[in-house]
């Protein structure tokens, strides 16, 4: 007997193989439509701005755009002979300046090149105010007569080391680094702050994750086992500060921890300390550990529980009946199921305490801040967008990083919220 | 396509036709007491004479540079007034940020004729900036210090005497002001101040004086929070601007005394963001020029303690609108009060900021 594989038709004589696959991509199509508004929305507001932002982290467009002349004139020049540009090249710096004070671009350029090299800020503005008196020929002696700075030979070569259009200096100087002649150096010890900062967000952020968990296991073990009615009661006093905002709960703790504050008046009421010996536990790392733990502890408490829950209480039984002491059931059976709201509160926390600002701003000090609070200083304070934009940039790397680290030590899919 | 013309037909006109009846006037300023003085003052008796105005306030002054940047490179200036201290206007006239202004076109002239320029005189400091008051960074300390026994700071070098003056310092956490006070502390003159600063030996000699009290330092970030920890004992002595200290001090009567010397002048006042409508302009130059004259700049000051940018409205300084009491003494332009005093240098802050902070934030962390 012969057979021959004769394809499946469906009713309209079409293959079902082909048919199936056309009612599923009917069916994609729909559910991608259903998303398409809310993709188009994240893509337009949330994604597009965070790439502008960390493209403006390597992003250099200025020199070339202010000054284009003089950087296609620079280009034969070497600042390892020792010798200043020539001639032509003053003469181009002074057309493309006449330009750029016509726009008002070179003050800008100034605040750029400001921070490679302080002392070019007020270099440029005053060019700004004397670049229309200079005509004729011999350009370069007029120039250096009017500000002395255009003969110093590191205004040029950081002219020149900066005229391409991508830069890496933002990124070096995230890291206390900076170019130089000689290569890429680190800056001098006083000046180095941001890999310290890295290190200190990092380092309180493990801290706090851990008080988090010390004290939130509990408490959600508690909740889960305890009968619907007294466990729903907990869970409001859970929640209730959860509801309330952020700033109030932290200025809440700026009233309990200071000198003059509550919890320093009970002790020195109840005679443990003296009243000249007041605990310092705020404006430092204490402070931010114990406001910032506070605040985050639902967020660890709410997956712990969730995943609680889900653990059948006859695990439990059955090894006791087996045998087991309390210690060894809960330590055998019971906390390997509950690993994975442990991963999931774990990496919440974490990731939102490497990231916190109003907190640490608050009650840090100088000692209890985070790197998030350099950021936003340069935001909109000082306005070094580029630098920013830089230390966001390294700030998302080391999250995405540890992510990457954390799924290969326990596993991401080990990671529950309920 | 004809339907996308009759609909922007027809949103412009409802533009246009709003526009007739109600305007809105965005005004951008500080905050709190500040604000409330410039409602009393200005936008209050404004809007009585013009009905149809609404005059919105925005408190987004502290970082008015960096939204104004964002604005004007986005293309949308939402701003039609704004707030700002001496150094920003410098700073976004100088990038084209802020208009520049013909002040005696725009500006009423004084009471007894004299042009604007005459009248507002060396508080004009740029082109772009209309002057409103003078304010102070200055200390303030708390009275009932037991410690103290009995003896008050007298001069700003008592702020850097632990053993005279013991307990916790409101220092400002950057180092403008602070480093010009501490080597004013540690014996370097007025005149000297900025050559010594412009070498990295000086910015350290500044820090190793700073050093001296470091451990009993707590830093603020935004003006308020002196006044607050002067009122609850969490400080004894700290610096900030002279208007908070006199909400402390004479509206909620708190133990607190201010310390005038070497207090550091700054103006504020008014920038019109460039690239403001042109229909706007004629209203905001209305605004502009009867919120700037004489007697509304002299109205200010009876609700906050800081002195009127001009000098035809210095005699009008009366006294405080609720309290009644003379407000001439709590001016940082009183006299009595201007035996030492300090002027930023904006160009050096300019060139010098990156670097000097990074050192200090260093500092600081160390």
């Amino acid at each position: 007997m012969t057979q021959t594989h004769a394809p499946v038709l469906t009713q309209d004589g079409r293959p079902l193989k082909a048919s199936l696959a056309r009612a599923l991509r009917r069916d994609k199509l729909r559910a991608f439509l259903l998303i398409a508004p809310l993709l188009a929305f994240v893509l337009l507001t949330f994604a597009a701005p965070i790439a502008d932002m960390l493209f403006r982290s390597v992003e250099n467009g200025i020199v070339a755009d202010t000054l284009p002349r003089t950087v296609a004139a620079l280009e034969g020049w070497e600042p390892a002979t020792g010798e200043l540009p020539d001639e032509p090249v003053y003469a181009a710096l002074v057309e493309d300046l006449k330009e750029a004070v016509a726009a008002k671009t070179h003050t800008r350029l100034g605040t750029r090149l400001n921070y490679e090299l302080s002392g070019m800020s007020s270099l440029f503005r005053k060019a700004g105010r004397s670049v229309q008196k200079i005509e004729g020929d011999d350009v370069k002696a007029q120039m250096i007569a009017e500000d002395a700075g255009w003969g110093d030979i590191q205004v040029w070569s950081t002219v020149k080391r900066l005229s391409p259009r991508y830069t890496p200096s933002y990124f070096l100087a995230a890291v206390d680094a900076k170019q130089t002649e000689a290569g890429v150096a680190f800056l001098p010890e006083r000046e180095r702050i941001y890999l310290m900062l890295f290190g200190r967000t990092l380092s309180m952020s493990i801290v706090i994750t851990l008080a988090c968990l010390v004290l939130g296991y509990p408490v959600a073990f508690l909740l889960a086992h305890l009968p619907l009615r007294t466990s729903n009661l907990l869970m409001i006093l859970v929640l209730l500060p959860f509801w309330t905002s952020l700033l109030v709960r932290t200025s809440a703790w700026k009233v309990l921890l200071q000198q003059q504050g509550v919890i320093n008046d009970i002790l020195v009421w109840i005679g443990l300390i003296g009243d000249n010996a007041r605990l310092v536990m705020m404006n430092n790392q204490t402070g931010t550990i114990i406001a910032m733990t506070h605040i985050l502890l639902p967020f660890m408490i709410l997956p712990l529980y969730s995943v609680m829950k889900t653990i059948s209480p006859s695990y439990v039984r059955a090894a006791k009946s087996l045998g087991a002491n309390d210690w060894t059931a809960f330590w055998r059976v019971y906390f390997p199921q509950s690993v994975p709201g442990i991963g999931a509160g774990a990496v919440l926390v974490f990731i939102l305490a490497i990231g916190y600002y109003i907190t640490p701003e608050l009650v840090g000090g100088t000692s209890g801040i985070f790197i998030s609070n350099r950021i936003a200083f340069h935001i909109s304070s000082s306005l070094n967008w580029g630098l920013a934009a830089a230390l966001g940039t390294l700030l998302l790397l080391a999250v995405m990083i540890l992510f990457v680290v954390y799924d290969k030590i326990v596993g991401i899919d080990n990671v529950k919220l309920g | 396509m004809k339907i996308v013309k009759t609909l922007l037909a027809s949103a412009a006109m409802a533009a246009t036709a709003t526009s007739a009846f109600a305007v809105d006037l965005t005004i951008v300023s500080w905050g709190g007491a500040y604000s409330a003085s410039q409602n009393n003052a200005y936008h209050k008796p404004f809007m009585e004479m013009r009905k149809d105005v609404t005059i919105i306030n925005d408190e987004s002054s502290n970082e008015a540079v960096a939204k104004l940047r964002a604005m004007s490179e986005a293309g949308n200036i939402t701003w039609d007034i704004v707030d700002v201290e001496g150094p920003d206007s410098q700073r976004l006239c100088d990038e084209g940020l802020a208009m520049e202004i013909d002040f005696d076109e725009w500006l009423a002239p004084a009471p007894d004729g004299s042009p604007a320029t005459k009248d507002f005189g060396d508080s004009l400091i740029n082109a772009c900036f209309i002057p409103q008051i003078v304010f102070s960074t200055t200390f303030g300390y708390r009275t009932d210090v037991a410690a103290w026994n009995g003896a008050t700071p007298t001069s700003l070098c008592d702020i850097f005497d632990l053993e005279k003056f013991p307990g916790k310092r409101s220092l400002e956490k950057r180092p403008k002001k602070n480093v010009e006070w501490a080597l004013l502390c540690d014996g370097v003159t007025k005149d000297e101040l900025y050559d010594v600063l412009s070498t990295p030996a000086g910015v350290e000699r500044a820090l190793a004086k700073l050093d001296t009290i470091k451990k009993d330092v707590i830093w603020w970030s935004a003006g308020a929070e002196t006044p607050q920890r002067l009122a609850d004992g969490e400080a004894v002595i700290g610096s900030t601007y002279n208007g908070r200290l006199f909400s402390v001090i004479v509206e909620q009567k708190q133990p607190v005394a201010m310390l005038w010397d070497w207090q550091v002048f700054d103006f504020d006042g008014w920038i019109i963001p460039a690239g403001v409508s042109e229909d706007k302009l004629p209203l905001i130059k209305e605004y502009i020029r009867f919120a700037t004259d004489t007697q509304r700049l002299a109205d200010q000051a009876k609700f906050i303690s800081y002195g009127p940018a001009r000098a035809s409205s210095q005699p009008l300084v009366g006294q405080h609108a609720e309290l009644g009491i003379d407000m001439a003494p709590h001016m940082p332009t009183n006299p009595a009060n201007q035996t030492n005093y300090l002027v930023n240098n904006i160009e050096w802050w300019a060139d010098h900021q990156d670097d000097v902070e990074a050192t200090f934030q260093a500092w600081l962390a160390r």
